[in-house]
């Protein structure tokens, strides 16, 4: 079985996001890269289905810049066997990124039995290239998943909607998964695995050499910039007991008068 | 005039609110709704309140559940006969889902959980969060059209005075051969109220809920007011509330009309989520927690004490 995880590269979630002055981007110069936290149960669960039988084959895809190739060493010290990076710039939009996915994809050679990725990439938060992935290389998917249950070459996969509630799919495979927090827990490298990484294969493609140009983009951005900061609000102290009931009373009637929410 | 088309999904008696939100954002275009099966008298009549001017349903083979390759199929089929120039849907599970599918069908762009557009005559510009709100940037679309377009619940609000229409109905048939990935069953999540991303008001716990069994002072609060209970990550992954009620940037991004948060100190990630709340009520002991920053209302306290008070207080204002 052939398993494909596609993983991207994004700021820490603590990263103070900084606009360039020109609004054009963000300031990556400082920025501390991970892998996208939801790609992490991606890489998880290829690795527990190739537990299950040693001769399937995880290879690692990623797009983006490789000022840092943080992330694919990550998943290959995790276990992956081998790594595609196509190197492309940090904000492609979703249609460059996933038709750059689909032509690595083809290019190794290698017929993907079972496509995973993160249901989502927290840096530019579109949610598309999963989809987007599936349909060009013709494909059915289930996102944000939560359950995941191989037999033979059929798949039971919970798929969370909104208020918690779970849809039930069957799909046989070949198909896309994209994956959701809370799947199965993420395992760390280890230093043997750090080791080994190192010697793993590892492709490089330019996105001119898989026949990508500008006029793959579909989704332009500008005017990058700071959400507008709120004036201070009120603050009101109840750390003595004897205040909590006046203090109650006046944030409410605040909520009702001022700000008419309640 | 541009030619728009937006997707409507049934909830209750009527259609999503976002429905409503888009409607009322893009009057002066030529305005259309579609959705699949039928529509509740009552749906129809808040499409014509809220000036759509034509209704289509569409029906067929496969189409009566949802899945993502059969409404993208049917939705293909209809939106190439109907020249469109842009197609929306709310940034729900579903539009969520299917749409970037259907884009791709298409070869053409989608702008994923626009929260503010415009049009510049037949023009479209969005603004987006990124960076789970930690900043905005101008979006257009470019390359072939229909473009697409999902909207985040809540962000454009209903219009304040809409322009009524007596919209047309039309039915389009499609039958769908066959489907891959079939939704077999629906289990029911813990709670029947509204989603976060969909909630008016979210109540929200941190860390210092201590466990999970706490947070019923946190629901008490919630049915009062209609609200729907969220988590940070930390009492996420403490394991006091599950993930679908975490909200931040590996959780759901937010923006309610009130946001109560409950022991939260105010975490970088978790700020991110929240901070388009139109107005934020912090209650913390530690008068310090950069959550203070964002609120509008601040209470300085222990949670445990004030919680079950604002609860009594509002249960009076509101007469329950």
């Amino acid at each position: 079985m052939n398993i494909f995880v596609c993983i991207k590269q994004v700021p820490d979630t603590e990263t103070k996001v900084i606009p360039t002055k020109d609004g054009s981007f963000i300031e990556t110069s400082s920025i501390k890269w991970i892998m996208n936290p939801y790609d992490e149960f991606a890489v998880e669960q290829a690795l527990l289905i190739k537990g299950t039988n040693a001769n399937f084959n995880v290879t690692v895809a990623r797009v983006g810049s490789i000022q840092s190739s943080e992330a694919l060493r990550t998943a290959l010290a995790m276990g992956a066997d081998d790594a595609i990076l196509v190197e492309g710039a940090d904000n492609l939009d979703s249609y460059t990124t996933a038709k750059a996915l689909k032509l690595a994809i083809e290019k190794s050679g290698k017929k993907p039995d079972l496509i995973l990725s993160g249901k989502q990439a927290i840096d530019s938060d579109c949610l598309q290239v999963p989809q987007l992935l599936a349909q060009m290389m013709g494909l059915p998917s289930v996102s944000v998943v939560v359950g995941f249950e191989l037999n033979g070459d059929n798949l039971v996969l919970k798929r969370e909607i909104e208020g918690g509630a779970l849809e039930i799919y069957n799909v046989a495979t070949p198909c896309l998964v994209a994956c959701g927090k809370g799947l199965n827990t993420p395992r760390y490298a280890s230093l043997p695995g750090i080791m080994k990484a190192k010697k793993k294969p590892l492709a490089q493609h330019t996105l001119t050499a898989l026949g990508i140009s500008d006029t793959d983009r579909k989704v332009k951005y500008s005017e990058f910039r700071l959400p507008p900061e709120k004036p201070a609000g009120k603050k009101f102290d109840a750390s003595e007991e004897a205040n909590i009931g006046k203090v109650v009373k006046e944030v409410v009637t605040f909520l009702r008068n001022e700000a008419k929410v309640i | 005039m541009a030619k728009v088309l937006i997707f409507a999904e049934p909830h209750g008696t009527t259609v999503k609110s976002v429905t409503f939100e888009i409607l009322g954002k893009a009057q002066g275009h030529t305005l259309e709704v579609v959705a699949f099966g039928n529509l509740s008298s009552g749906a129809l009549q808040d499409l014509a309140k809220y000036g759509a001017q034509k209704v289509h349903t569409i029906k067929g083979k496969n189409l009566e559940k949802y899945s993502p390759e059969g409404y993208s199929e049917a939705l293909h089929d209809f939106i190439s006969k109907g020249n469109y120039d842009y197609v929306f849907a709310g940034a729900t599970s579903a539009g969520k889902d299917f749409f970037p599918r259907l884009a791709g069908m298409f070869n053409s762009g989608m702008a994923s959980d626009v929260v503010n557009f415009l049009f510049e005559g037949d023009k479209w510009y969005g603004t987006r969060p990124l960076f789970a709100g930690k900043c905005l940037a101008k979006v257009e679309l470019q390359g072939p059209k229909p473009h697409f377009i999902t909207i985040r619940p809540n962000a454009l609000g209903l219009p304040a005075s809409p322009t009524s229409s007596s919209p047309a109905n039309a039915e389009f048939t499609h039958d769908v051969a066959s489907i891959r990935a079939v939704i077999k069953e629906i289990v029911k999540g813990a709670s029947e109220k509204l989603d976060l991303t969909e909630a008016n008001i979210i109540v929200s716990g941190g860390r210092a809920m201590g466990n999970a069994d706490n947070f019923k002072i946190l629901n008490q609060l919630a049915d009062v007011i209609g609200a729907t209970v969220g988590a940070s990550r930390a009492a996420v992954d403490s394991g006091f509330a599950p993930h679908s009620m975490q909200v931040g940037q590996t959780g759901r991004t937010v923006s309610p009309s009130l946001y109560i948060a409950c022991g939260i100190s105010g975490a970088i990630q978790h700020l991110a989520g929240m901070r388009t709340s139109k107005v934020i009520v912090a209650i913390n002991t530690d008068k310090d927690a950069p959550i203070f920053t964002k609120a509008d209302y601040g209470i300085v306290g222990d949670l445990f004490k004030v919680v079950p008070v604002l609860t009594q207080e509002l249960k009076n204002l509101l007469g329950k």
